[in-house]
């Protein structure tokens, strides 16, 4: 008898495939939020497998915090390049030039709050009703009790303790005027679920996911990348490492690993043998108990 | 560890459990422990929580804090919503929902055990069958969980004997005996202790079955997906318009219950007109079948029109549409349902108004009697109603298969969603 059972990938593929569609059925102008880290690539290439062999039916945006890494930036042009998708980048420095907010200032000074600001503005210029992003369920606590569809009221605010009961496979993306949702159709995988699906599928990822050699310092058993967005303190000392990135942000606020991962399985077995959590090294999340909370309740990703 | 990480995840399944349990029942420190034991929580993680927990002056590691996300949660000590967690072995993948034994326990019992294949029901072996017991396994035999695990928790209250249990075991067995017949394993554990949690206890040598994790590893789930009914409900119609795929019309969605093979004969409903299966695409590729619950995207032979909302079956497993339909719903805002109102209706991926035509009884999901007289259906109430919808629903009955069984109702007023509902 025929095997009729899905392995976990399979299914969790098929369960994100049926989000995507069904935020293309539910919403006028959805849009797909693209970083460049390996969540939103994953969540660009299930889209691809959903709408063939039609192009995907939304475009990719970007908010760029202007401190990224370079290899990332290259990525997101190529990719939009390869598969002609639609990009639109969205800068915090014009956000900044406008005044709509004011640099952090300081030696741990980042731009990862102020793109709020600028997603929030990008939203509301383009009147996107819906925004799919690559967050996870395990990634951090307060995202372990977000919906797939998840309501933003019309200052782009969740309420964590008023969301809509989802159901079966019936997702609720009624809105009022002004209001948006939120989609994040990867929502059930886990880091290691994303990786073995990266290699499972082949899927190009940016450069920097694997060892490379770089300049580097050290602070607070964080290592950083030495770049001009974050000032030196006097102690400390930039030394060459070699290193790779378990998840990709804004380079004020990520930090990276040593390791000798050169391959995808190699990067593979290093996540499985891990015993700190990829968000371990995002330094924006270690501002408070609720950090997160905090900032997914003011409309952040 | 690594023996799941390059090869061992090509054979590795998934399955969605629910937790429920009273209020200081050992409900999170369980999921702490399963997490904790099978190597789950990275050491961030577990360091985060020891220095809460010895902030707050308790004695041990409170691994009940891992599973309460919100702030407010910590600083009251409750669970507020469905929180999903994950784990995996070599064998599987799990997610949990845990879902909190207080209040507002049916709406989100309901909400985390429509997608699960296994519900997890916590006893306090001190307290035995409680109310709050029986409540929750109605709830998931309502819901069509195919397995039940009773977790016999705190044996180490109990001295690890044996009679407890026993006595346990039967008095829930007597009760579950008025309901639809359901799958039931019982199993002795100390969350606190990890007896039986992950490894076998040591302390219970009268227990001869499987470990918890065990248990959950050899489940055997594929019956747990009607492959006998044939149901595709059309999501999106996808359309390239380029010179390559001029003319490509096909009809995305996800096999619902049964298998579609190329060249089946198709019925698509309401309408009811017919043809055939031309190919079953996917990503590129053209497969030979498609079964649930798998993403595809079908073709037909034939030029008819078909859009979303549209079921897909089999030609020779057709269902009759209809515009009166027999639910259990389950109430979930404090907004009671209007006798007579007016909601939206969603059905796989078709929505159509309705309206509230009769409320035959409310259930005591206690005692499970019916209440003929009681009508005011308010938050957590489960009730049998009758609703007219305006246009003809292909509905199938919900214990044949979940997905074309269940509905929801949307108050358009508030765009929330506000009753859960079951086909009779």
């Amino acid at each position: 008898m025929k095997n009729h059972n899905l392995t976990h990938l399979k299914e969790l593929e098929s369960e994100s495939i049926y989000i995507l569609r069904e935020v293309a059925a539910q919403f006028e102008k959805p849009a797909l939020l693209f970083s460049g880290g390996k969540d939103s690539i994953v969540c660009f290439h299930l889209a691809r497998k959903a709408f063939a062999p039609a192009k995907i039916p939304f475009p990719l945006v970007h908010i760029d915090t202007g401190h990224n890494f370079e290899e990332t930036l290259t990525f997101r042009d190529d990719l939009a390049a390869k598969y002609g998708a639609h990009l639109i980048v969205s800068s915090v420095q014009d956000s900044i030039d406008t005044g709509r907010v004011t640099e952090e200032k300081g030696f741990n000074a980042s731009r990862n709050a102020l793109q709020t600001v600028t997603l929030l503005d990008t939203i509301e210029n383009y009147k996107f009703d819906a925004c799919i992003g690559g967050a996870r369920r395990d990634e951090e606590k307060a995202r372990a009790k977000e919906r797939f569809f998840s309501h933003r009221d019309e200052f782009g605010q969740w309420d964590p303790k008023n969301q809509r009961p989802e159901l079966w496979n019936l997702f609720n993306g009624k809105k009022h005027l002004g209001e948006h949702f939120r989609v994040f159709p990867i929502s059930n995988w886990t880091e290691m679920d994303v990786w073995q699906y990266i290699l499972q599928e082949k899927i190009e990822i940016p450069s920097i996911y694997f060892t490379h050699e770089r300049e580097c310092f050290m602070r607070d058993g964080v290592i950083y990348a030495h770049s001009n967005v974050i000032p030196l303190k006097p102690t400390e000392k930039v030394e060459k490492m070699q290193v790779r990135f378990r998840t990709i942000g804004d380079i004020s606020c990520t930090g990276a690993v040593l390791s000798k991962a050169t391959t995808l399985e190699e990067i593979v077995d290093e996540v499985a043998s891990t015993r700190v959590t990829e968000r371990g090294s995002r330094i924006d999340d270690k501002r408070s108990e609720a950090a997160m909370e905090d900032r997914k309740k003011a409309g952040y990703f | 560890m690594t023996d799941f990480s390059t090869q061992g995840y090509l054979n590795m399944d998934l399955l969605r459990f629910t937790t429920a349990g009273s209020v200081d029942d050992g409900k999170s420190t369980l999921i702490g422990r399963l997490l904790y034991d099978s190597k789950s929580i990275f050491e961030d993680q577990y360091e985060a929580i020891r220095a809460t927990s010895e902030k707050r002056g308790e004695e041990y590691v409170n691994l009940a804090l891992l599973t309460d996300g919100l702030r407010a949660e910590r600083e009251q000590g409750i669970t507020i919503d469905v929180a999903y967690r994950y784990f995996a072995t070599p064998k599987r993948k799990f997610i949990i929902a845990d879902t909190p034994g207080h209040i507002q326990y049916t709406r989100n019992m309901v909400t985390g055990a429509s997608t699960a294949n296994v519900a997890l029901i916590l006893i306090d072996a001190r307290k035995g069958v409680i109310e709050q017991t029986m409540r929750h396994t109605y709830i998931a035999s309502l819901l069509k969980i195919p397995h039940i695990i009773v977790c016999v928790n705190k044996m180490d209250l109990v001295e690890y004997k044996e009679e407890v249990f026993k006595k346990i075991k039967k008095d829930y067995e007597a009760f579950a005996a008025k309901l639809d017949p359901i799958d039931v394993k019982f199993i002795p554990i100390s969350a606190l202790n990890g007896d039986n949690v992950v490894d076998a206890s040591k302390k219970m040598n009268w227990y001869k079955g499987p470990a918890l994790l065990n248990s959950l590893e050899s489940i055997d789930i594929t019956n747990d997906q009607n492959l006998n009914d044939a149901r595709f409900p059309v999501q999106y119609v996808i359309r390239p318009m380029n010179n390559e795929y001029h003319d490509y019309r096909g009809y995305a969605g996800r096999v619902a219950g049964g298998i579609f093979k190329k060249g089946d004969a198709v019925t698509v409903l309401p309408g009811g007109s017919s043809s055939t299966i031309k190919s079953i695409d996917f990503a590129g590729a053209s497969l030979e079948e498609a079964f649930a619950p798998m993403s595809v995207t079908l073709t037909l032979q034939d030029e008819i029109d078909i859009s979303r909302g549209d079921l897909i079956v089999k030609s020779t497993n057709v269902i009759e549409a209809t515009q009166e339909i027999d639910v259990m719903i389950c109430w979930l805002t404090e907004k009671k349902l209007q006798p007579n109102g007016k909601y939206l209706l969603k059905h796989t991926s078709k929505d159509v108004r309705c309206i509230v035509k009769d409320i035959q009884y409310k259930v005591n999901i206690s005692t499970l009697e019916k209440m003929e007289d009681d009508k005011t259906i308010g938050l957590n109430d489960i009730a049998r109603i009758t609703l007219r919808t305006t246009a003809p629903l292909a509905v199938d009955k919900y214990n044949i298969n979940r997905n074309t069984g269940s509905i929801i109702l949307i108050d358009e007023a508030t765009n929330v969603t506000v009753g859960a509902g079951m086909i009779n």
